[in-house]
């Protein structure tokens, strides 16, 4: 039992680890490419760093597994997370990172499956990741698989229709292998998501399409790994996990600031991120 | 009397077939059941009919993740719903992520006559060829279409199909071998070419008839690929007949005809002529009237190699 504990509280701080690596490099891949969009990026890592290290089955070296786990990243502008992430678990070399968006480059501006492998679909316009997690989700059903879907949205995201034509769905087929995260950063391009087009009551909203809702501290990996081993959380209901996060998370400068959604930082601003974030893991 | 066909039944007649054999071939509707025709399938295979509603984004977005989880759909709704509402997800989710989708445009062109702009897909070649890695298939009569959709059972990457109501006689014959990318020469001539696909196929024979009581030989080509063309098949006319008419019951922008002028003044510019709806919303009228209304019969297509004809001798 002790023992167990202690691998958890292990597990635990080596999620936060891997996560403030994550964001590190992410920054520094951005400002190197002058492109990027890290305030989305900074709000996404700590839940991607919690499925690709802790939840999802999926194998580097056998990334077209027919059995594996499907992670979307339906916020396709988020690819540099995605990217580091998945370099962080073995799937391309951490030295490719640095070759992000120059010519020739495998890593796009948005994520490419045809280049990238773990990558199940190519992302980038918003709206599309939900739908085509759908259909991996009914097509495991057909086959009577085991593995499991899961799709990271935005919460801008969520004002494209086709969400909800997928979510109609998702709920219509029982896919209870089916789960939704939705990073609540709640920022979008431009401004609040509430000032631009009002989303809320958001959980109620999934609900009301037949999905099972659990709300979380994004930033919290014990929260995300007690979630998530909860899944599913209702038998013949798709999941919804609405992850409060924040914009530019970890970087005290970027914080819930809209203008950070697709700012690089110079050279001072980024030394800065990474001096805090180093001392956060001191 | 000739014997008419609807292009639908050989289509579904070939997917049951098909899912029979291989247990990954699913149909993907829009509430669409019964103008594709499935009924039957959903009979035989209740599972594998996936039925999304009236919602043609996610149809394509779930035929993408039927894709990537091992399944082959065919995702089959009234061509303009099926294509101009989802032309992004067409894009991105089936073209660009090079997802194994087949797409059936039921009903295509001016099928849906009487109901107007809104239910006619004159635009889908047009639009659907303009997007790499995307295979634009527009067979002409049953045997073909059947031929096509098994081709598309058994060949990688996301395709259109384009499969028409109006009703067709048989062109080819049962010892026909539809290969994407290779058009059909139907009849020989050294004068002029006449290149079509779908349903006014018939009317390029017919035309190529009248022609010859003219004494004018045309060679008629069935094209049912659009992309990627048989651009061999092309610059063959364009170099032993001099002369191209194209026909097609699309928009005379972009669809056949553009890519087959692409080619020829690219490579061999010869004269030629492109039929079909001249850049504007048809009238009311039935599919029949309107063929007959922008000139794709038989005596239109006619016309037309005869003034070509014309034009040449008068230039020599």
């Amino acid at each position: 039992m002790i023992d167990t504990q202690q691998r958890a509280t292990e597990t635990l701080e080596q999620l936060r680890k891997l996560a403030r690596a994550v964001r590190r490099r992410d920054l520094q891949v951005v400002h190197g490419a002058k492109l990027g969009h890290v305030g989305g990026e900074m709000s996404a890592i700590d839940i991607l760093v919690t499925l690709y290290f802790a939840v999802l089955n999926v194998d580097p070296n056998r990334p077209d597994d027919p059995e594996r786990d499907r992670f979307i990243l339906s916020k396709g502008h988020s690819a540099v997370a995605l990217y580091t992430t998945l370099a962080h678990r073995g799937f391309i070399p951490l030295e490719q990172l640095d070759t992000f968006a120059q010519p020739l480059s495998k890593l796009n501006g948005h994520p490419d499956r045809n280049k990238v492998p773990g990558v199940e679909t190519n992302t980038g316009p918003l709206g599309h990741g939900l739908p085509v997690a759908v259909g991996a989700g009914i097509a495991a059903k057909l086959q009577d698989a085991s593995w499991r879907v899961f799709v990271l949205t935005g919460d801008g995201e969520l004002q494209e229709g086709s969400n909800w034509e997928a979510a109609m769905a998702a709920a219509h087929y029982k896919l209870d292998n089916l789960t939704v995260i939705v990073d609540r950063n709640r920022l979008q391009q431009g401004d609040w998501t509430e000032q631009t087009m009002h989303l809320e009551p958001l959980a109620d909203k999934w609900r009301a399409f037949g999905w099972s809702v659990a709300e979380v501290d994004g930033h919290n990996i014990a929260q995300l790994l007690e979630t998530f081993a909860r899944v599913p959380f209702e038998a013949g209901k798709p999941n919804c996990i609405i992850a409060h996060t924040h914009k530019g998370q970890g970087v005290s400068l970027m914080r819930d600031k809209a203008a950070w959604h697709h700012k690089v930082p110079n050279t001072e601003e980024l030394a800065t991120a990474l001096k805090e974030l180093e001392e956060v893991g001191a | 009397m000739t014997q008419l066909y609807d292009c639908r039944d050989a289509f579904n007649e070939k997917l049951r077939e098909l899912a029979s054999e291989d247990l990954r071939i699913v149909a993907v509707v829009n509430d669409s059941v019964g103008s594709s025709k499935l009924n039957q399938f959903g009979k035989m295979y209740p599972v594998r009919l996936v039925n999304v509603g009236i919602a043609e984004q996610n149809m394509i977005g779930v035929g993408a993740g039927l894709a990537n989880g091992g399944m082959i759909p065919f995702v089959c709704g009234a061509s303009p719903f099926l294509t101009g509402r989802a032309l992004e997800q067409i894009k991105a989710d089936l073209a660009y992520s090079n997802q194994n989708v087949k797409l059936c445009g039921m009903s295509s062109g001016m099928a849906y006559g009487e109901l107007g702009p809104t239910h006619h897909s004159i635009e889908d070649m047009a639009w659907l060829r303009a997007i790499a890695n995307m295979t634009v298939i527009v067979p002409a009569d049953p045997i073909e279409t059947a031929q096509a959709i098994e081709v598309a059972a058994r060949t990688a990457g996301p395709m259109f199909i384009r499969i028409s109501r109006i009703p067709v006689p048989m062109v080819h014959d049962e010892g026909y071998q539809f290969t994407i990318g290779k058009a059909a020469r139907l009849r020989e001539g050294g004068d002029i070419t006449l290149i079509a696909n779908g349903v006014l196929v018939t009317q390029a024979l017919q035309a190529a008839d009248r022609l010859a009581a003219e004494g004018v030989q045309a060679r008629v080509l069935n094209m049912s690929t659009v992309r990627p063309l048989d651009k061999d098949a092309v610059l063959a006319a364009a170099a032993e007949t001099g002369r191209i008419v194209t026909v097609e019951e699309h928009t005379i922008y972009g669809g056949l005809g553009g890519a087959v002028a692409e080619v020829v003044v690219t490579h061999n510019p010869v004269p030629m002529r492109i039929l079909g709806v001249p850049g504007v919303f048809a009238p009311t009228g039935s599919a029949e009237w309107l063929i007959e209304h922008f000139g794709l019969t038989a005596q239109g297509i006619a016309d037309a190699a005869l003034e070509l004809v014309g034009a040449k001798a008068q230039r020599q």
